[in-house]
């Protein structure tokens, strides 16, 4: 691969390795925390903070980390943003801390996070995993973002807790039960599949 | 019975990729041949019982008595991590072809959201130790049943036409939609 220059590095996460709809990491909150608008924002800041906080720590210890145990010590400062994020959370937004429930937590196995860690921030120095991290960081919470706002708007008539649909609008209640989120996710998918096809075409 | 509803809830009303999203990354990696799909559900239903069981302990005997409630989260992934490598130098030891038929598989479970998600579930829950080991149970077999129904629809996609852009993830996304839908159904079984 060419040596990206600093930009590229936050931009590539943006779309060209969308963690999400190109990599197919992190799906599991991805579809699970994407029932409205304002959980999938808080998800994707979340996450984008303990990825951020990470790489800088990963990043800065990368050359004493021991090879054998590298990903334990990952993961072992990983969970430690996520308990600090976590009981931020609890304290300032509660309600959402409730809604979000055990997926909170499961940033610790989210394998974005741990993904970038062994790809990027032990290989690279801290001012690029930084800018490596927002951007993947970023990517993530547009995609939950973009997810969770048709799930919301089709699902409940609602965005971010306000009415956006007509008077008579019933609400598609699957949009926001399980199976709204697998469907949803699998056209978005498709969508930006079909896109990079044309652009590469 | 109160057991029987633990184990009935975990595995098919609230399954735990179908319903709680919990061990996606396995669901679209390993569902390619229903041979695979088993092993895999095999082994992590055996890591997600023994986790289960240890984790309770961790948390009941060390982390509540000392107040230590804060290191919940480290304290499991470092139990789960370590765990999966016992079970997987105890069944190189014990059975080498089991060993070799789950081959990379193993370690990747300590990676599965599914099981972390399992052990702080059931201290959420406030499962005492039985419960916690049907509940453990219950997931792993959902999760099996789970894998196992989706690789064999995959087997018969590869004979199918799929749209370009539709190829690959999206329609095993669409797939999972369908089975979310119908694993619905059982909501009513309790």
């Amino acid at each position: 691969m060419k040596e990206k220059t600093a930009i590229q590095e936050f931009v590539k996460g943006l779309w060209d390795e969308n963690p999400v709809l190109v990599q197919l990491l992190g799906l599991c909150p991805t579809l699970a925390v994407t029932v409205s608008a304002e959980n999938g924002m808080a998800m994707g800041l979340a996450a984008t903070f303990v990825l951020l906080c990470s790489s800088f720590l990963v990043s800065l210890f990368r050359k004493v980390i021991p090879g054998q145990v590298r990903i334990a010590a990952y993961i072992v400062i990983i969970a430690t943003f996520v308990t600090i994020a976590d009981r931020f959370l609890a304290a300032f937004t509660p309600d959402i801390s409730k809604s979000l429930g055990p997926f909170i937590p499961l940033i610790i196995v989210n394998c974005i996070i741990l993904g970038r860690m062994e790809a990027f921030a032990s290989k690279n120095g801290i001012g690029r995993s930084l800018l490596d991290a927002l951007g993947m960081g970023l990517g993530f919470t547009m995609t939950l973002l973009v997810l969770s706002s048709i799930r919301e708007i089709l699902g409940s008539g609602t965005w971010f807790g306000m009415d956006v649909m007509w008077g008579s609008f019933s609400p598609w209640s699957v949009m926001i039960l399980p199976p709204g989120a697998f469907l949803t996710l699998g056209c978005m998918i498709a969508g930006a599949n079909w896109i990079n096809n044309r652009r590469k075409a | 019975m109160n057991l029987l509803v633990i184990f009935i809830g975990a595995a098919l009303i609230n399954n735990f990729v179908l319903s709680q999203f919990l061990g996606i990354c396995p669901f679209v990696g390993v569902s390619k041949k229903v041979d695979s799909a088993f092993s895999m559900g095999m082994a992590t239903t055996f890591v997600m019982v023994i986790a289960a069981m240890v984790t309770w302990l961790v948390y009941h005997f060390i982390l509540l008595p000392f107040k230590l409630e804060i290191l919940e989260y480290v304290a499991f992934i470092l139990i789960i991590a370590s765990l999966v490598q016992l079970v997987e130098m105890f069944i190189k030891k014990v059975s080498k072809p089991l060993y070799d038929a789950l081959g990379i598989f193993l370690p990747l479970i300590t990676t599965n959201c599914a099981i972390l998600g399992l052990a702080l579930n059931a201290v959420l829950k406030e499962y005492n130790f039985s419960e916690t080991l049907v509940y453990g149970l219950g997931a792993g077999i959902g999760f099996t049943l789970a894998l196992v129904i989706m690789a064999g629809i995959r087997e018969e996609l590869e004979l199918v036409d799929i749209p370009k852009s539709f190829q690959g993830a999206a329609i095993t996304m669409i797939i999972a939609g369908s089975l979310a839908l119908a694993f619905m159904g059982f909501a009513g079984l309790i």
